[in-house]
């Protein structure tokens, strides 16, 4: 809601500072975006008063001005404008001043006569269309005041957030309200001409007014319903106080009819219609639900469909306004227009927003409609309506207005509990004080059994039970007022989620592992990366379409952006939900599981100068930096699965022992990938949040290790995790460790076969090992590899 | 040979890894609140409309609901738009006292910009217990405050308007840039809001059958994002999904 600060000082009667405003709002009221002065490109002008007016010795249509702005002498200025007077003020652009548009003011020669600035028209200011030559100012402000400080077009734009439950504050009677209690000063509605109030004629659903036949069908989508008549009317431009105020908030104005409108709206925020009573058949005004197949070319020049979901305003024939949304072109005031049709209406909040949405098509009144107007306010709005045109239009009213509204309401009442009031807010408030912070914004609070029964004004739907109440106090009184003192609490009964933590703990170990992996934050958001992916309903684009289901693809597209902006060495890693599609019986719920992905190219590890600048020394990494990523991953994410090799290609999956699903695999990944980038690998697992078991102590030894290095041939087709089996099988408690030390491949073997050497490391807890219980050890696992697998040891 | 070691040139250098920001500045959060006593829960993504919006009191065809603009999946199913759901599940779960933070992942359909995402990050805090008032509320809001930005940080409480709390308040601190003297990044006021905020409203707790007489609350939510670009001048939010590891390896 953007806010004049002139206009708010009309209604308080006081100058106001816009700053000051904000900031009163801001802490009382409602956030504020920003206070933005206009007509700032007028700052360069000032007030002059012409001294003496010459003919231009050159020109017949010129005169040469001698004028007063301020300085130290009269300047000499040629004007063109036939309405120049000695003795008069007008605005006046020195040289150097800058005017709307961007023009700067130069000194130079008109006609041989050289001219020190220049008397401004109304168009030249943008402030409107000349009226026969130069600005004439009513102003009693010295010569050299500027401009904006003697007129009273300087105005700043407060830009007020307002919430979806304050329709309150989209009139700057509301705003003003707010303002007024934090200075101590009252609203007062100015005066807008003679008021002749005549008291609406109350009927239920039908009535007639000055030969208008009104009737409302549509009691749910229009509960309170009143028009207005009124005749010769003179359809023409506003004066120039009503357009600067709807200017000044940044509305166009139109004409001295809709503008009538368009102020009430922005004053009491009470929209109204008015609409041409000769285009009216019938004449009548009908207030129903449209009928299905209906059409309507509203005011933007489109065609609408209409349903019967939607309330309308007809004539005897057919829809001419959709109620609270927007006015046909048929139906609008025109120039021509001589007799007018006011409608001010109530129209039900949910109906208009249902209707807006269908319709896409919002207006300030839709806007305020589906917020909720005030309907008890209605008669002096439309009271106030009728004034107004009767100032800027002329016309008169014949019969005073009808006013349907079949099942009238009286003012709400809620009660407040003193001490409720502190219960809740940690602080004793006096039930005086309570009193008069509510009353200064309108309600009305008596005591009653104990307790308040507090009166809510209409244009307060917001406000509905008592706590609703003790926020008007608290906001009223100031949150600043209450203290911040930290006070004892109880410990809450909500333990930690498991799944917080395992994702904490694999999160810290995955960045803690040596592998300089950085954690990544993907959007989950992408194509279908799956056939169980997520679609979305409503998606901002196709490439954004769907749920992830798995993280990988999204950190290869990260990969692909860091290899676009020339990053080679790229090793992330993500933790995070993925979505599948639900079973059928959780409806449309999808299931949400835990991922842990990885993805990994470049350089091993950064280069160092004593590598000489050797390639060798500085590899890319390969399928083994995988396999050590993969295991880490496992080993944090689901400890009970073991990794096996894959089935098909290279790459590894990770196995549950029970033998089910695997959690995750891990494998060379294709990319879009520029000539330089290094291979790419990647892996993802389901994480388990199964609990941990806890680490036991194992004694450390106290007796000394053997260690013996054995050189095996290994066939083809027998892997190095079945020798290792039955190494551990005959190696017993007595084989500590077991570690490849090298494989060899090439000369001096059989064909098809290679030579791998594990390093066997045997301790007993109890004693010294001997040499011969060694070599024994040694010579059974030598047995049963080869008696099982054909392995054998490597001649030297 | 050793003496003519020269001992400047660089020493070995290995890959060295990071949590991202936005992890960082949710721990750092999560931990400042664990002192006063909260734990950390956290719920679904995908929820019904129940639990986003009419649990929380949203009213039904309300324009409350239009800031909330949401990611469907069909049916009443939606991305949660915050994460308050997390409030309803436990309330209906636990008896209080209750004191939680939520961390986790929003959606809103909002499209990129420098300072918008439709997913995103949000914290939420959630207190619920006897004789809870305004003054907790605002005690434990500011101690946060000063424990995440200085201990010399002031901070105030505007009104504001949340479906599902009552008092609402937005928390401000002063501006980090400028110092509370007004700069660009604090449009001139001196202050920068980080946090929605409230006492939690009755038909909250009535709606997951608490009696609301006898329990007060409050609750808060904040942007980690948000957080993370005010206290290092990261001026786009969309920096913390691109995953250039060359920002990845700033905030290590």
């Amino acid at each position: 809601m953007i806010v004049s600060r002139r206009w708010l000082e009309a209604l308080i009667g006081k100058p106001l500072e816009g700053q000051d405003v904000a900031d009163r709002l801001a802490r009382q009221v409602a956030p504020v975006d920003g206070v933005v002065p206009i007509h700032q490109d007028l700052r360069d002008v000032l007030v002059a008063r012409v001294l003496e007016v010459r003919p231009h010795p050159n020109a017949d249509r010129l005169s040469l001005c001698l004028v007063d702005a301020g300085g130290n002498a009269p300047l000499e200025v040629v004007c063109g404008a036939p309405n120049v007077e000695a003795g008069k003020a007008y605005p006046f652009a020195p040289v150097g001043a800058t005017l709307p548009g961007g023009l700067t003011l130069e000194r130079r020669k008109i006609r041989g006569v050289e001219s020190n600035g220049m008397l401004c028209s109304a168009k030249e200011l943008g402030l409107g269309v000349d009226q026969g030559g130069i600005l004439e100012l009513d102003t009693e402000a010295p010569p050299g005041t500027p401009f904006l400080e003697a007129v009273p077009i300087a105005d700043e734009q407060i830009i007020i957030d307002v919430s979806a439950n304050r329709p309150d504050l989209l009139c700057h009677k509301g705003v003003a309200r707010e303002v007024a209690v934090s200075l101590g000063a009252t609203v007062k509605l100015p005066n807008i001409g003679d008021s002749t109030h005549q008291s609406p004629k109350h009927a239920t659903t039908q009535g007639n007014v000055d030969g208008v036949r009104v009737s409302v069908e549509d009691l749910e989508g229009a509960p309170r319903y009143m028009i207005a008549v009124m005749r010769g009317v003179k359809v023409q431009a506003s004066p120039s106080w009503l357009a600067t105020r709807l200017q000044a908030i940044g509305q166009r104005s139109i004409n001295n009819i809709v503008d009538a409108t368009n102020y009430i709206l922005f004053e009491i925020n009470q929209p109204l219609h008015a609409f041409d009573l000769a285009k009216l058949r019938g004449p009548a005004v009908v207030v129903r639900r449209a009928k299905a197949g209906e059409k309507i070319v509203t005011l933007d020049g489109v065609e609408r469909k209409l349903t019967p979901e939607m309330t309308v305003i007809c004539d005897a024939e057919r829809p001419s306004i959709v109620a609270g949304v927007m006015g046909s072109a048929e139906s609008e005031v025109s120039a021509a227009t001589t007799d007018i049709v006011l409608e001010c209406a109530y129209f039900q909040p949910t109906r208009v927003r249902r209707t807006r949405r269908a319709l896409g098509l919002s207006s300030e009144s839709s806007y305020r409609f589906e917020r909720g107007i005030d309907m008890l306010g209605m008669p002096d709005a439309l009271a106030r309506a009728i004034d107004l045109i009767r100032a800027v239009a002329g016309g008169e009213m014949r019969e005073p207005p009808v006013d349907l509204w079949p099942e009238p309401q009286k003012p709400r009442s809620v009660f407040l509990r003193e001490a409720r009031v502190s219960h809740l807010l940690g602080v004793p408030v006096p039930r005086k004080q309570i009193e008069q912070l509510l009353s200064a914004v309108g309600f009305v609070a008596a005591p009653k059994d104990e307790r308040l029964a507090v009166q809510i004004p209409g244009w307060r739907p917001d406000v509905t039970r008592e706590v609703d109440l003790i926020e008007e106090v608290a906001r009223l009184r100031g949150y600043d007022s209450f203290p911040d003192e930290l006070r004892p609490y109880r410990p809450g009964t909500v333990p930690d989620a498991p799944a917080e933590l395992t994702l904490g703990r694999i999160r810290e170990q995955l960045v803690r592992s040596g592998g300089g992996l950085l954690e990544a934050r993907s959007l989950p958001l992408g194509p279908a990366d799956g056939p169980d992916a997520v679609p979305i309903q409503n998606p901002l684009s196709a490439d954004e379409a769907h749920l992830r289901s798995r993280l990988l693809p999204g950190l290869v597209r990260r990969v692909e952006h860091n290899w676009s902006v020339g990053n080679r060495d790229v090793r992330l890693f993500e933790v995070g939900t993925v979505f599948r599609r639900g079973k059928r019986e959780t409806g449309n719920v999808p299931q949400e599981e835990l991922h842990v992905a990885i993805v990994l190219t470049g350089a091993r590890h950064p280069p160092h100068w004593s590598d000489q600048g050797d390639a060798a020394k500085l590899p890319d990494m390969d399928i083994w930096d995988l396999k050590r990523h993969f295991e880490l991953a496992v080993g944090v994410a689901v400890p009970e699965c073991e990794v096996q090799p894959a089935a098909n290609g290279p790459g590894w999956v990770a196995v549950p022992r029970a033998g089910a699903e695997p959690a995750g695999t891990a494998a060379p990944l294709e990319a879009d990938a520029p000539r330089w980038a290094g291979p790419l690998f990647g892996l993802e697992l389901t994480i388990s949040t199964a609990a941990r078991s806890l680490a036991r102590y194992q004694p450390l030894p106290t007796q000394p290790p053997v260690v013996r290095d054995l050189s095996l041939v290994v066939p083809g087709g027998v892997t190095a995790a079945s020798v290792e089996a039955v190494l551990r099988r005959e190696g017993g408690t007595l084989l500590e460790r077991l570690d490849v030390l090298d494989e060899y491949r090439g000369a001096g073997l059989p064909a098809g076969t290679r030579g791998v050497t594990w390093r066997c490391t045997f301790r007993a807890p109890d004693r010294t090992l001997t040499e011969s219980e060694t070599v024994a050890v040694l010579e059974r696992m030598l047995r049963a590899a080869e008696a099982t697998l054909d392995v054998r040891r490597r001649q030297a | 040979m050793l003496t003519d070691l020269d001992l400047t040139m660089p020493g070995r250098r290995q890959w060295r890894g990071g949590l991202h920001l936005v992890t960082q500045v949710v721990d750092e959060i999560c931990d400042v609140f664990r002192e006063l006593g909260f734990t950390r829960v956290v719920g679904p993504e995908a929820e019904t409309e129940r639990y986003n919006f009419y649990a929380l009191n949203f009213p039904k065809d309300h324009p409350a609901l239009d800031a909330q603009d949401s990611f469907y999946l069909g049916g009443d199913v939606v991305l949660r738009t915050h994460t308050s759901p997390v409030q309803i599940r436990t309330l209906e779960t636990y008896p209080p006292p209750i004191r939680i933070v939520t961390p986790g992942r929003c959606y809103r359909r909002d499209p990129f910009d420098a300072s918008h995402s439709p997913v995103f990050e949000q914290i939420e805090g959630f207190a619920v217990d006897e004789g809870i008032t305004f003054v907790d509320f605002k005690a434990t809001l500011a101690t946060f405050a000063r424990r995440i930005f200085s201990p010399t940080t002031k901070v105030r409480f505007r009104p504001s308007y949340f479906p599902f709390t009552e008092p609402s308040a937005e928390m401000d601190v002063q501006c980090q840039i400028c110092g509370g003297t007004g700069c660009a990044a604090c449009k001139q006021t001196g202050w920068m809001e980080i946090l929605g905020s409230g006492m939690v409203h009755p038909a909250v707790l009535e709606n997951c059958k608490v009696d609301s007489e006898k329990y007060t609350g409050f609750a808060w939510g904040m942007g980690p994002e948000r957080i993370a670009m005010l206290r290092h001048g990261i001026p786009d939010i969309r920096l913390f999904f691109d995953s250039d590891v060359r920002f990845l390896e700033q905030f290590r």
